[in-house]
């Protein structure tokens, strides 16, 4: 999961890259190699669109729940929080429980009815009982906005840390390693489909949790496996933060804004995970609800298991590496979890972790396109311009054009936002999976009542106060200079340009409950309800009936 | 059997079952689990998340060592994640498949007359 501590800007003169460089880029390679040797041996041929987007519904509840973690766990979520723990202790923490008890709104109320009620992608199933055309645009536009959002969030973290990771220094060789991680991601779309995307992901699962719990055990090791002194280490290590390390309040304890703006970020890190299109799509490539309840079972645990594991490796990383280096190094926060493993293992152990973080990053942005693929090939070319009127092979092609374009805008925009506060890509797309995303599942799913236009306000609201929100907030200008510089931490870096009056960095606080509102409203103020398929889509939500014969359309 | 009776080739099969006792009961008993355990973990999640931000010097307060009890009260909300999966997932196997798989099969049952 990408991270609110923000990758930022590189000061690319001043990178200096520890270990060898060398040994990092062959042990990264060698991931691409063994997952694309896997992808084109378990390639077929020839795809259906349901092949190519939920791999035909082919894997076990197990599979998919490592999938899912795969998918969930990005390189920002293990650099990112093990950072942020690192630097400012608790408030670290933190993030990983909104993150955590997030998937209980997945488990409980969106996984099984989804799998249950879906085909191919999320406007499959918002659109069910509504009308199709309107539901399916306002659907696929979101989907698209929050892949997008997580997609150049994910491709400018892999610009920003590889300036500590594989040595290179400069513009130019930034830009070429976000072209080689989109291109080789393209590959694995195109070649793989859904099924080799998801043995990527849990392939890179079972890497980034195995190196976790061995840099764990490292750590505990060196205090005696006494968490409470490494807590002290930890302490001890930081004296600007001191005590405060182990108490909430470092980051968002300020004032009463920044407490207010934690608030709205977590309600947007638990109603969002069961908003995320990417997450939702992998209840697709189960064959029943129960493998559906099975996937999101064992996705907790290894979600859950992996982030106590990080909570050992962040403060380990605040007392063996310590925050003078941490920021001095590229990346900041970012690079805490690599520096803990030279400091652990030296160069070799520092290659394989900067090779998973890597091959982290490619694993999230092929599950990402292949959404937004699917997304639009179903939904836009197959059922709205071509009135469901297509082949499967059509949709295909059309898909994978997709894949291949959303590839190359990933790199333009990643080249772009490389220099940008990933917080901002993140906490936008979070916030708009919160808002204009679950009111419209949640409603659709439980309220009987709904209608298309309350989708249609819900969603559109959502979606567009999220980001006139993020646009007036101190995102995006107006942060009062750093101590000692001129430049403002805002995406604007010029602190006279200052437009912002929406005070708080998360939107969520208002937006979600606003979406929500809106659905009300919009649904209570139309007649239309259609009782017919109000009954189908219940009925086989709750049963299941008619999920294996959806499957072979 | 006297919801039989309702279900009928010409009436839409799943509008038929829909208002039948059997699959009201599965619905009654999917929201009345699914829903007080949603609204319990929001809250204690947000309760957490409230104390965190409005009473950091209570959650710093030390209870052995250098575990303090914010440490404790973040471990517990992993442990009532887990236990909340572990719970459901038990009940939904045992008590909502058997219910749900019988409405599906008389589903289908219905469709072949």
């Amino acid at each position: 999961m990408a991270h609110l501590t923000s990758l930022p800007a590189l000061p690319t003169e001043a990178a200096t890259s520890v270990g060898s460089p060398t040994l990092n880029i062959a042990i990264f390679a060698g991931f691409v190699i063994v997952t694309l040797v896997v992808i084109v041996k378990l390639a077929s041929g020839k795809k259906s669109a349901g092949e190519f987007y939920t791999a035909s519904g082919g894997f076990s509840g197990r599979q998919n729940g490592v999938a899912i973690a795969g998918d969930y766990l990005s390189a920002a979520s293990f650099l990112g929080i093990a950072g942020a723990i690192a630097l400012q202790g608790y408030d670290g923490f933190l993030y990983s429980i909104g993150f955590l008890v997030a998937w209980l709104v997945a488990l409980l109320l969106v996984a099984e009815l989804m799998r249950n009620t879906g085909r191919m992608t999320m406007a499959d199933v918002l659109s069910y009982r509504l009308k199709q055309r309107p539901v399916r645009i306002a659907t696929a536009t979101s989907v698209l906005a929050v892949s997008f959002f997580y997609l150049l969030a994910q491709m400018a973290g892999a610009g920003g840390l590889v300036s500590l990771l594989l040595g290179v220094k400069g513009e130019g060789a930034q830009n070429i390693v976000i072209a080689v991680v989109g291109i080789v991601m393209i590959a694995y779309v195109l070649i793989g489909g859904m099924r080799g995307t998801t043995w990527v992901q849990i392939i890179k699962a079972v890497l980034l949790i195995a190196a976790t719990a061995i840099m764990t055990v490292w750590v505990l090791g060196k205090y005696g496996f006494n968490l409470s002194g490494l807590f002290q280490a930890a302490v001890d290590n930081n004296p600007k933060v001191g005590e405060k390390l182990l108490e909430p309040g470092v980051k968002y304890g300020v004032n009463t804004t920044t407490k207010i703006d934690f608030i709205s970020l977590s309600l947007a890190l638990v109603l969002g995970t069961a908003g995320l299109p990417h997450v939702l799509q992998r209840f697709y490539t189960v064959p029943t609800s129960k493998q559906a309840r099975k996937s999101v079972e064992w996705a907790i645990w290894l979600i859950g298991g992996f982030y106590l594991l990080t909570l050992v490796v962040g403060y380990g990383a605040g007392a063996l590496v310590g925050p003078a280096e941490i920021n001095a190094a590229p990346g900041k926060a970012n690079s805490a979890a690599p520096l803990l493993a030279f400091h652990l293992g030296g160069s070799p152990f520092l290659g394989i972790v900067s090779g998973i973080a890597f091959a982290t990053i490619l694993a999230v942005v092929a599950g990402l396109t292949i959404t937004a693929s699917a997304t639009f090939a179903h939904d836009i070319y197959k059922e709205v311009i071509k009135k469901g009127q297509t082949t499967s092979d059509n949709e295909v092609r059309v898909a994978r054009m997709s894949a291949v374009a959303i590839g190359v805008i990933a790199i333009l925009g990643g080249m772009f936002a490389k220099s940008q506060n990933i917080a901002f890509l993140v906490a936008l797309a979070f916030a708009v999976a919160a808002s204009a995303n679950l009111p419209t599942i949640l409603y659709s799913l439980f309220w009987k009542r709904f209608n298309t236009r309350g989708a249609l306000w819900s969603i559109y609201g959502g979606l567009v106060s999220t980001i006139v929100l993020i646009i007036f907030s101190p995102v995006v200008s107006g942060k009062a200079p750093l101590p000692g510089t001129t430049v403002s931490p805002s995406m604007i870096t010029n602190p006279d340009i200052d437009f912002s009056w929406f005070p708080l960095d998360n939107p969520g606080l208002v937006t979600i409950p606003l979406a929500f509102f809106l659905g009300w409203l919009g649904t209570v103020t139309s007649a239309e309800h259609n009782a017919q398929k109000y009954a189908e889509m219940e009925v086989r939500s709750l049963t299941g009936h008619g999920v294996a014969k959806a499957l072979d359309h | 059997m006297s919801n039989d009776a309702r279900i009928r080739g010409d009436e839409d099969p799943y509008v038929a079952m829909q208002t039948t006792d059997e699959f009201q009961a599965l619905r009654k008993k999917f929201r009345g689990f699914v829903f007080p355990m949603t609204a319990f973990f929001l809250v204690w999640y947000f309760v957490y998340v409230l104390l965190s931000t409005f009473a950091p010097g209570f959650m710093g307060t030390k209870v052995f060592g250098n575990i303090n009890i914010g440490l404790l009260f973040g471990l517990g909300q992993f442990v009532t994640t887990f236990a909340i999966t572990f719970i459901y997932a038990r009940w939904a196997n045992r008590e909502l498949d058997p219910l749900a798989d019988a409405i599906g099969a008389r589903l289908d049952g219905v469709k072949e007359h």
